[in-house]
């Protein structure tokens, strides 16, 4: 028997250590999207508290942004610091979704008082008060952020709080890229 | 006795316990309640992960059954339309029991081919083992056997 074989075990302990490592890093609770690479489907929603109805159709053109918030969400709150910034320093055309809230007059005004104290960094805001919108967005988890191009295709969904590290690294080398796409 | 065999059987039997949990909900058919009951089963509930719909009372997986009983009554949609629907909005994780397909070969094959690596590793351990001559002792070794043994006996 040669030596070498004798660490053979020893690697394939090594191996299976490094596995279980590298697992630990990722978080289960991201489920990858299926939607990237595909064009965003289309919704039709109220605006909030106003007659008039918003679009995907309206962001044509334009490199954009859906963020999923909820008055009741603890970490739409999290992030809503961060984004806002994020929002107004690179000029980001950014649809809100207000999944399941209180949008309509005959609900609250959860989500007004919300944005009253915390601002208001959005375009526009489209009401989802049941949820449709969501499921068809695959949303699962408030907040959720998609970034969409100007041919209306997805190119990244970020699940949870955006971050000032997740900006940097992620949202704005990408939304500067599909600003220089056509 | 009777009457308070009654009074017990009444209470147990009116008690809320017995309606908490049950989903109501009306089908037109007995098919499409299977089908309903069927995907309940085989989706999973995204948040809670190791949870299906059908076990789970959170928030989305509510929603999601919402979803899946308006496109069994209402819109008619077949099992495989309503499993696409939702293979494409939450990819396969959706699905309790992840498809046969190349990324999920591992998934689906790796322990078989874990348990075939261990049957030839334990196969040529033991045809090694058989096929290491056996050392006859020499004369000191045997006496020094034979007097322990001795030693033993008395």
């Amino acid at each position: 028997m040669s030596s070498y074989k004798h660490f053979l075990p020893l690697v394939f302990f090594l191996g299976l250590v490094g596995l279980l490592y590298w697992g630990l890093g990722n978080d289960p609770k991201v489920v990858p999207s299926p939607f990237i690479g595909k064009q965003a489907p289309a919704f039709e929603l109220p605006k909030l508290y106003k007659e008039e109805k918003v679009s995907n159709e309206d962001m044509k053109g334009k490199v954009w942004m859906l963020n999923v918030f909820a008055s009741w969400c603890v970490s739409c709150r999290a992030e809503h610091e961060v984004l806002s910034k994020f929002i107004a320093s690179d000029n980001i055309e950014v649809v809100g979704l207000n999944y399941k809230d209180y949008g309509t007059e005959e609900y609250g005004k959860e989500v007004l008082g919300w944005l009253q104290q915390f601002g208001n960094p959005y375009n526009v805001i489209a009401v989802d008060t049941d949820g449709y919108t969501g499921i068809n967005w695959g949303v699962y988890g408030v907040p959720e952020t998609f970034v969409i191009d100007k041919n209306g295709v997805v190119r990244d969904k970020h699940t949870g709080p955006v971050t000032e590290e997740s900006v940097r690294d992620r949202l704005r080398p990408l939304i500067q890229q599909l600003r220089k796409e056509s | 006795m009777m009457y308070r065999f009654l009074l017990l059987l009444s209470t147990l039997l009116l008690s809320s316990v017995l309606f908490a949990g049950v989903e109501v909900r009306s089908f037109e058919t007995p098919e499409q309640e299977a089908l309903y009951n069927e995907l309940s089963e085989e989706l999973r509930c995204l948040v809670c992960q190791n949870q299906n719909l059908a076990a789970s009372s959170a928030e989305l997986a509510l929603d999601l059954k919402e979803q899946v009983y308006r496109m069994v009554t209402k819109e008619g949609m077949s099992r495989e339309q309503i499993i696409t629907y939702m293979v494409d909005r939450y990819g396969d994780f959706v699905l309790y029991k992840p498809p046969v397909k190349k990324s999920t070969f591992l998934l689906w094959f790796g322990p078989f081919i874990l348990l075939l690596i261990g049957f030839f590793v334990l196969m040529r351990t033991v045809k090694g083992a058989k096929q290491q001559p056996e050392k006859a002792l020499d004369d000191k070794q045997r006496q020094a056997m034979q007097d322990l043994l001795n030693s033993k006996e008395n």
